[in-house]
């Protein structure tokens, strides 16, 4: 947060202004007690509840909270599909944001280069990040299915991609109980991701390719830099705080997607399009394994936890200096 | 500058090629929706339709039309209500900070990063035991809850930018905390309302998760509605695509019409902006 609110108050306030200045704070509290209120019950009360539920034993239809220690959490780690989740997570994760990081900051530096029908670019770049991950997921279903377009193309250059029906995990090493390595299917995926969410990057990027003064530049240049170590050496590293944010954002998106891979490709044949956002919905809304789904859930949540929490304790220390 | 003069017109193509990579899908989207069934085959799918042919946008329409009024009537009582509690919140974290402000205000915004999938089973045992599950009124109360953080962060960072001494030579006036969010405050907001409100309406339109555990068939919001839309045995992709596209069309419009604002939100919403 980089603008910050002051808190001094007029040296010249008369008595009876003060009385109600401090009235007024009280008011100000009461102002904002019913959101804390609510966030304490729905995020954290919420948070915990799912926790309790995670360490018991309901795992049927008929709610049993009798407690079983960490019972459910062991039975995913030996799970098969759970196990494919983490690998799809870990590879989708990977792919999604270094592909997002580097078409954003790409089409970001062409667009910063006063670019005529600039504005048509970014538009074309941007349109996708309003639309639903139900709409992506339905539209690239279709687009990407194993023999249309796209793949009538490719099969005259004798190549024949399955997208996301395919079961092949690259190189896929034996690993507990699954083949460890990057599942061909996940890639589909993440052209539909990646096509949504460039855009994000794109816009952050631009933003901050325009905050920097063009003496610095200048004075690169001056010294005998060439364009691209102008780039490298001072645009770049510029560009840190924001690489930074893209990745934290795009991290937690990715560590919780759900819907565009439920509309896209469900947790596919050998849960190679699987994740824990899906198994989750699916074990506890259609299997009633509520023990289950809370672990997954707060297995979710400590990933993303991971990204978030060190971000917001920075970003407000960062705001206070 | 032989260099320049070569580099200039290259941009140009790779951004043609690029945009057209991302237009692809819109076109093949539009086609498809404007064929007759028996057009939509896999070998067809670039081509374009022998004529054009509206009755997948009116089987599509007829089968989303109740859930696409569902998602009204969440959408804009939810986007009101959450934008109104973020003001308020905003106007107490950055005019009225109290001790404490910034880890309440930290300890907030977690909630706009969590999974969803970690309050659910409690949100919806919640719901039910008042009466709220299965229930439009449900959604908009969760849409509110969980917009909180977000709006608050958009509207606290927005008038961050109202200096403070306007507060101040108020104060001096006489004017108390209602009357300076009344008559300072809410005139100045205006463009941090469209933000926060065009922010929300995209994001409670495009929802997925609590609309699909949250509600069931009537109640339905548009998103599920067009997702089971491929759940029948035999998928009509023309009738889906037309079904993306209206699905979709209230936020492309706002894109289209507002799209300057969205962004702005979406540059607010990283937290560091």
């Amino acid at each position: 947060m980089t603008l910050q609110p002051e808190t001094k108050t007029h040296p010249t306030i008369k008595p009876k202004t003060k009385k109600r200045l401090s009235k007024d704070r009280w008011l100000a509290f009461l102002f904002i007690l019913p959101s804390i209120i609510l966030i304490a019950i729905f995020v954290y009360g919420f948070i915990a509840w799912t926790g309790y539920v995670s360490l018991s034993n309901w795992n049927s239809l008929v709610p049993d909270l009798s407690f079983v220690g960490l019972k459910n959490y062991l039975f995913l780690f030996h799970d098969f599909r759970f196990q494919a989740d983490l690998r799809n997570t870990l590879f989708f994760t990977i792919l999604f944001i270094l592909c997002v990081l580097i078409l954003g900051l790409f089409l970001a530096v062409l667009l910063d280069r006063k670019i005529r029908g600039e504005s048509v670019f970014r538009n074309i770049f941007l349109f996708p990040m309003a639309l639903s991950f139900i709409v992506t997921g339905v539209v690239w279903q279709w687009i990407l299915n194993p023999s249309t377009g796209v793949n009538l193309l490719l099969q005259k250059l004798g190549l024949k991609p399955m997208w996301y029906t395919s079961v092949t995990v690259i190189p896929g090493v034996e690993w507990g109980k699954i083949q460890f390595g990057i599942p061909v299917a996940i890639i589909a995926v993440v052209i539909a991701a990646v096509w949504q969410m460039t855009g994000f990057s794109l816009a952050m990027y631009l933003a901050g390719l325009r905050a920097i003064p063009e003496e610095l530049r200048e004075a690169a240049r001056i010294d005998g830099a060439n364009e691209f170590q102008v780039f490298t050496k001072v645009i770049f590293p510029q560009l840190m705080p924001i690489t930074v944010s893209v990745i934290i954002i795009m991290a937690h998106i990715s560590l919780k997607i759900f819907d565009l891979i439920y509309a896209m490709t469900g947790p596919g044949a050998n849960f190679v399009t699987d994740v824990p956002g899906v198994y989750m919905y699916e074990t506890t809304f259609r299997g009633n394994f509520y023990g289950n789904g809370a672990a997954i859930a707060i297995i979710m949540l400590l990933f993303v936890a991971i990204f978030i929490v060190p971000y917001l304790i920075s970003s407000r220390k960062g705001g206070e200096s | 500058m032989t260099a320049k003069a070569f580099t200039r017109p290259l941009m140009y193509l790779i951004l043609a090629l690029l945009s057209i990579l991302f237009l692809i899908p819109v076109y093949v989207v539009i086609v498809t929706s404007l064929k007759p069934l028996d057009e939509v085959t896999l070998a067809k799918m670039w081509a374009l339709p022998t004529h054009i042919d509206f009755s997948s946008y009116a089987e599509a329409f007829s089968k989303l039309a109740p859930n696409f009024w569902n998602s009204v009537y969440l959408v804009i009582p939810a986007t009101i209500l959450s934008a109104f509690l973020g003001s308020l919140n905003g106007y107490v974290l950055s005019k009225w900070r109290f001790k404490g402000a910034d880890w309440i205000f930290t300890a907030v915004l977690f909630g706009m990063f969590i999974p969803y999938q970690s309050i659910l089973i409690p949100l919806i045992r919640f719901l039910s035991d008042i009466g709220l599950y299965n229930t439009i009124p449900g959604l908009i109360l969760v849409h509110v809850v969980y917009g909180i953080p977000i709006t608050t962060l958009m509207f606290r960072n927005f008038y961050a930018s109202i200096p403070m001494e306007m507060i101040e030579s108020a104060q001096i006036d006489g004017a108390g905390i209602f009357k300076i969010y009344r008559h300072i405050m809410i005139p100045l907001s205006l463009l941090g309302l469209v933000v926060v409100g065009i922010w929300q309406f995209t994001n409670i339109w495009n929802e997925f998760l609590f609309a699909v555990t949250i509600t069931t068939t009537d109640q339905h919001p548009i998103m599920v509605a067009l997702q089971n839309l491929s759940g029948s045995q035999i998928v009509q992709w023309n009738v889906q695509m037309a079904g993306a596209i209206i699905a979709a069309l209230p936020t492309l419009l706002v894109y289209i019409f507002l799209g300057k604002f969205f962004v702005r939100g979406m540059l607010a919403g990283s937290v560091k902006g």
